[in-house]
């Protein structure tokens, strides 16, 4: 069974942009180490002769023209929602 | 007792006629909502003062002689995840509270355009993560029939809100069995369409290859009669399906002739014996109707789960990548850059499930595991997708249970795993993207049972049409 170490889960956390608790990486460690064990019956499955499924819609590259139509979704009430805004800009924090 | 509510269809036509009014019907909803909802906590919050607006322009619309629609003044619920003015929409997260909707989702808007008025928003496990509304991240929604058990989820607050009767259906989402499990836990009628049958802008998106759209109703004729509203292509969204010319609620009455296959895999481990009991009585009933019931096999479907937690967290963690507090209201004040406003605001932001998955999804995405993983599942996929399609070209439905058990109690299922297990019966459906529609078909020690009908991709309406010929047989 496929066990995360705890470099693993700080590496995890670091891609999904979390931070942990020496409980949560004890906890999570544990956890997502039950899940991965679960989804190993899959290794055994023979699909060698198939493809990967995407999406089910049976749809490919729909288009629309290209006009611009009148949305409730405005540039103001789009930004109205945001933490910061300036002028008609989302603020964000200092970058370097 | 008398029903609370009228049929849909009956409550529009007594509105558009002027025999009953909107406003009466939303100030009926609300006061079931202020009396019930302290106790079983199904909803969030209501959208009262737009709703009794919308409710009074309609009164006068019909005053002055205009038909309004399908839906004239029929209140309804919609899951917390649907973006509608006037209220927040949380998707019942810390990290999205306060956070006014900008534009309302097609499903809504086209509800609203037939003269519906969405008076609440309701519970749902966080993001829509989990089987139970334990993981909302307010409060956990109670279960009609006994207080102390689940009313299922994500989509508990709408499965419970119906069978509370605080309005005569309301929106779900079912990514793997949203609609369904709770439906089947509060004794309601559950849909889960073709996948891509409803647009779903304006929806918080949890999984974007298993994401549906549904209803939930004390009837299926309601239940069609709401899809029927919704279904459609929209070109806010690239994946919707063209829908049929005729009306989703345009519906049969019998089973005769009809085949239906009962999924032994289904049958094969951990069912309740009570509840299976119930279910065989029922699929007795389905053969008494007329149908052909024979057992069928679906060798992979006890690899649907696997599939299904290695696809939809991938899934989601993408999706929930966007929540990285400067765009939805939500951030963390204590951050002194960027960089560490994404990471706290996303630390503080989000409960423990969405974490949970959201590496779990990183993991099975991330170079070195991707093949093993994520490739391998979507493979199983295809296999799973080939044997779904080779048994509905001899059988017309499938019939099976929608939850192993009843309404588990709420201090139950705390291993994640163990909560996992609860959606084994419905996430084969989602990830070969069928309709299913949760029944209720009796009762296992005295809780609801719900029976799992499904069909091809895009046989809606033959779908909704066994549906009510079961409902409607004695």
């Amino acid at each position: 069974m496929s066990k995360l170490t705890r470099e693993q889960v700080l590496k995890l956390a670091k891609l999904s942009q979390l931070t942990l608790t020496e409980e949560e990486i004890e906890r999570l460690g544990k956890e997502l180490s039950s899940i991965l064990g679960y989804v190993e019956r899959l290794n055994d499955v023979d699909v060698s002769s198939l493809k990967p499924t995407y999406q089910v819609s049976g749809l490919n590259n729909v288009m629309r023209e290209d006009v611009v139509k009148e949305q409730q979704a405005t540039p103001d009430v789009l930004l109205a929602g945001a933490p910061k805004t300036s002028e008609r800009y989302i603020k964000v924090g200092r970058m370097i | 007792m008398a029903k609370t509510w009228d049929s849909v269809a009956i409550m529009a036509d007594q509105v558009n006629s002027g025999k009953a009014s909107a406003l009466a019907n939303v100030e009926k909803s609300l006061e079931i909502i202020a009396k019930k909802n302290p106790e079983f906590q199904a909803v969030i919050t209501t959208v009262e003062k737009r709703a009794k607006k919308r409710a009074k322009e309609i009164d006068d619309k019909v005053k002055s002689g205009e038909k309004v629609g399908k839906l004239a003044g029929v209140p309804f619920i919609a899951k917390d995840n649907f973006l509608v003015f006037g209220a927040e929409t949380t998707a019942g997260s810390n990290m999205l509270k306060g956070f006014n909707a900008p534009y309302q989702s097609t499903a809504v808007e086209r509800l609203e355009a037939e003269g519906a008025i969405c008076v609440a928003k309701s519970n749902l496990d966080a993001f829509g993560h989990g089987g139970s509304t334990k993981n909302s991240d307010f409060f956990v929604t109670k279960n009609p029939h006994d207080k102390t058990r689940v009313a299922g989820g994500s989509s508990g607050g709408s499965a419970a809100a119906v069978a509370l009767e605080m309005a005569p259906f309301a929106l779900g989402t079912d990514t793997g069995g949203s609609v369904r499990q709770p439906a089947s836990f509060c004794g309601v009628v559950g849909y889960k369409p073709s996948y891509g049958l409803v647009s779903r802008s304006g929806v918080v998106a949890m999984a974007s290859s298993t994401d549906t759209i549904g209803a939930l109703a004390g009837s299926v004729s309601d239940t069609a009669l709401v899809m029927d509203v919704m279904a459609g292509v929209d070109e806010l969204d690239g994946t919707t399906i063209k829908r049929d010319d005729r009306s989703y609620a345009d519906l049969g009455t019998s089973l005769k002739g009809k085949k239906i296959g009962v999924v032994k895999e289904h049958f094969d481990e951990g069912l309740d014996p009570a509840v299976e009991k119930t279910l065989r009585a029922s699929i007795e009933k389905l053969e008494a109707s007329g149908a052909t019931v024979e057992e069928v096999s679906l060798p992979s479907l006890p690899l649907a789960l696997a599939v299904y937690y290695i696809i939809v967290p991938a899934e989601l963690s993408s999706n929930l990548s966007r929540h990285d507090g400067q765009r939805y209201n939500y951030s963390s004040d204590k951050a002194k850059d960027l960089a560490e406003s994404y990471t706290l605001s996303r630390t503080t932001g989000f409960g423990d499930e969405a974490k949970r998955r959201i590496m779990m999804g990183t993991h099975v995405l991330s170079s070195g595991y991707y093949e093993a993983y994520y490739k391998k599942a979507q493979t199983v996929r295809t296999k799973l997708i080939n044997e779904f399609k080779d048994i509905f070209i001899k059988y017309d439905f499938l019939v099976g249970p929608v939850s192993p058990t009843t309404a588990f109690k709420i201090d139950e299922n705390e291993d994640p795993v163990q909560m996992y297990l609860q959606d084994i019966m419905t996430v084969a459906a989602s990830l070969v993207g069928v309709p299913s529609i949760s029944l209720p078909c009796g009762e296992a020690d005295g809780l609801p049972v719900g029976m799992q009908l499904m069909a091809d991709q895009k046989k809606d309406r033959e779908l909704l049409s066994a549906a009510a010929a079961y409902e409607g047989a004695e």
